[in-house]
């Protein structure tokens, strides 16, 4: 019987992490390339993710058909050429909040983080790890982040005829808005 | 009391090592049902002489410089056909997502025409499975080229031409698509009692990837009218060629048996056969110019 007791109690510790998950269906991924040559940028709107403040874990996820650019004929070529969507449809980040105790999730404010993680373009996987913001919110959590990736880091490969007009390291930005997550 | 260290460990491991494969699996149960729409079945708006079903989309502006030159059995004297140039001009502008209008002037004949092409369904996946893309083309064209018998009076309507199609398309997988237009041509004034007003014509026509940006492409017109007691010989339109891609352009590069660029001429006016080589090189050139403003994003 005190065995049932403390199985229930651990097994009620273990779902209860849900309420310490916070998410977001539309939150921003948008990247840029700024070359003399031509200026590029795409946004996207519709990235999902959750944060798990009690291990500072983070995931996102998005369609590569989300990013939308401003002419439809690079969004093409994107879509066809460089990225081949219909073989890799989405992207996605597992990672982690390295500092996480540096963050006090019962006190608005902002809050300087690191996350390490593994990003995952055009079916390839690489180590990241950026610098990024944490911000407390009545009601939610902010998160926003700024790097740099290599396209070929991630075996998208850039003709030479246009590898002048595309930044060889593109800028990055994710900002999500998380909600905290309701238990169905 | 031996069994409980088990236990934890039997209930903390997962969580774990699984707690974020839990996170991605959170997010794919919300993933949203959306519909996938198949995109870029062909790479340009014609598949070479005829329209395919790709328009421009709102905003975008299609600058089409087309030439088909003479034909290659000509011989060494007019450098194989490539002395004489027949060019066709056109401008094509997205409007709506569903909708694009274009202009243009042909050589041939002296043409003016305008067209819209509506897109009616959408291939897609997903949410909504349609398996077919279908947009109807719709064109007028005015032929200014003097008319050789000043006897006759001529009205302006009989300058006019007119061509409705239907083109259903495909894209089956990543590299290949097909379409088939059936095609009415109208012509308001013909040469002779023995050549028809109305056409029909059935297209087929398809693209092949070779690579990313390379495709390999043929398009054939059927005329079902019978041919037999029309005033001149025509021959059906065989055309086969490449798409080459190259950033904001687009070059097309086939051998066709038809000199016309417009549907009024390479279906019921061509005159070539491939059969006695009376073969054209052609080419067409798509520049698109993004005419949407931009509009600049808070956060970039």
């Amino acid at each position: 019987m005190k065995r049932l007791a403390f199985i229930s109690i651990l097994s009620f510790l273990f779902f209860a992490g849900n309420a310490q998950k916070y998410m977001t269906k539309n939150g921003f991924i948008g990247f840029f390339s700024h070359t003399s040559m031509e200026d590029i940028k795409a946004e996207n709107n519709q990235v999902a993710g959750v944060l798990d403040i009690s291990t500072g874990e983070m995931v996102f996820q998005t369609l590569i058909k989300s990013f939308h650019f401003d002419r439809a004929l690079m969004e093409e070529h994107f879509n066809e050429n460089y990225m081949e969507s219909d073989k890799f449809p989405k992207a996605s980040f597992k990672g982690k909040i390295t500092n996480l105790s540096s963050v006090n999730f019962s006190k608005n404010g902002t809050y300087e983080v690191t996350v390490d993680g593994d990003l995952t373009i055009h079916d390839a996987t690489n180590k990241i790890s950026t610098k990024g913001s944490i911000e407390v919110v009545t009601g939610g959590i902010n998160a926003n982040s700024k790097f740099n990736i290599v396209p070929e880091d991630y075996k998208i490969s850039i003709p030479g005829v246009v590898r002048d007009k595309i930044d060889k390291s593109l800028g990055v930005i994710v900002t999500m808005k998380y909600t905290p997550l309701e238990k169905k | 009391m031996k069994r409980l260290p088990l236990a934890i460990l039997f209930f903390l491991v997962p969580s774990w090592i699984f707690a974020q494969d839990d996170l991605m699996n959170l997010l794919d149960q919300n993933d949203p049902k959306e519909i996938n729409f198949t995109t870029a079945t062909f790479k340009s708006t014609r598949i070479l002489n005829g329209h395919s079903i790709e328009k421009m989309a709102p905003g975008q502006l299609d600058f089409r410089i087309s030439h088909r030159f003479g034909r290659i059995n000509s011989g060494a004297y007019n450098f194989y056909g490539l002395d004489q140039s027949n060019v066709h001009f056109s401008l094509e502008y997205g409007i709506l997502k569903w909708l694009m209008v274009g202009i243009g002037r042909g050589t041939y004949e002296k043409t003016f025409d305008g067209s819209a092409k509506f897109t009616v369904l959408r291939q897609s996946t997903g949410a909504r499975i349609m398996p077919i893309s279908l947009s109807i083309f719709s064109s007028v064209a005015l032929k200014t080229l003097k008319p050789n018998d000043p006897t006759i009076t001529n009205y302006f309507s009989s300058r006019l031409s007119y061509v409705g199609q239907a083109l259903i398309a495909r894209k089956i997988n990543q590299s290949f698509s097909i379409q088939i237009s059936p095609t009415y041509v109208h012509r308001n004034l013909v040469a002779t009692e023995l050549d028809p007003n109305d056409l029909l014509s059935i297209g087929a026509g398809g693209r092949m990837k070779l690579s990313k940006r390379v495709s390999l492409n043929a398009e054939y017109y059927y005329l079902a009218n019978p041919k037999t007691y029309l005033s001149q010989k025509v021959y059906n339109p065989l055309s086969v060629g490449f798409d080459i891609e190259t950033g904001g352009h687009v070059f097309q590069l086939f051998f066709t048996n038809s000199l016309a660029m417009i549907e009024k001429g390479f279906i019921g006016e061509t005159t070539g056969t491939w059969t006695k080589a009376d073969i054209h090189f052609g080419f067409n050139i798509s520049r698109v110019f993004n005419l949407k403003k931009h509009k600049k994003p808070e956060i970039l």
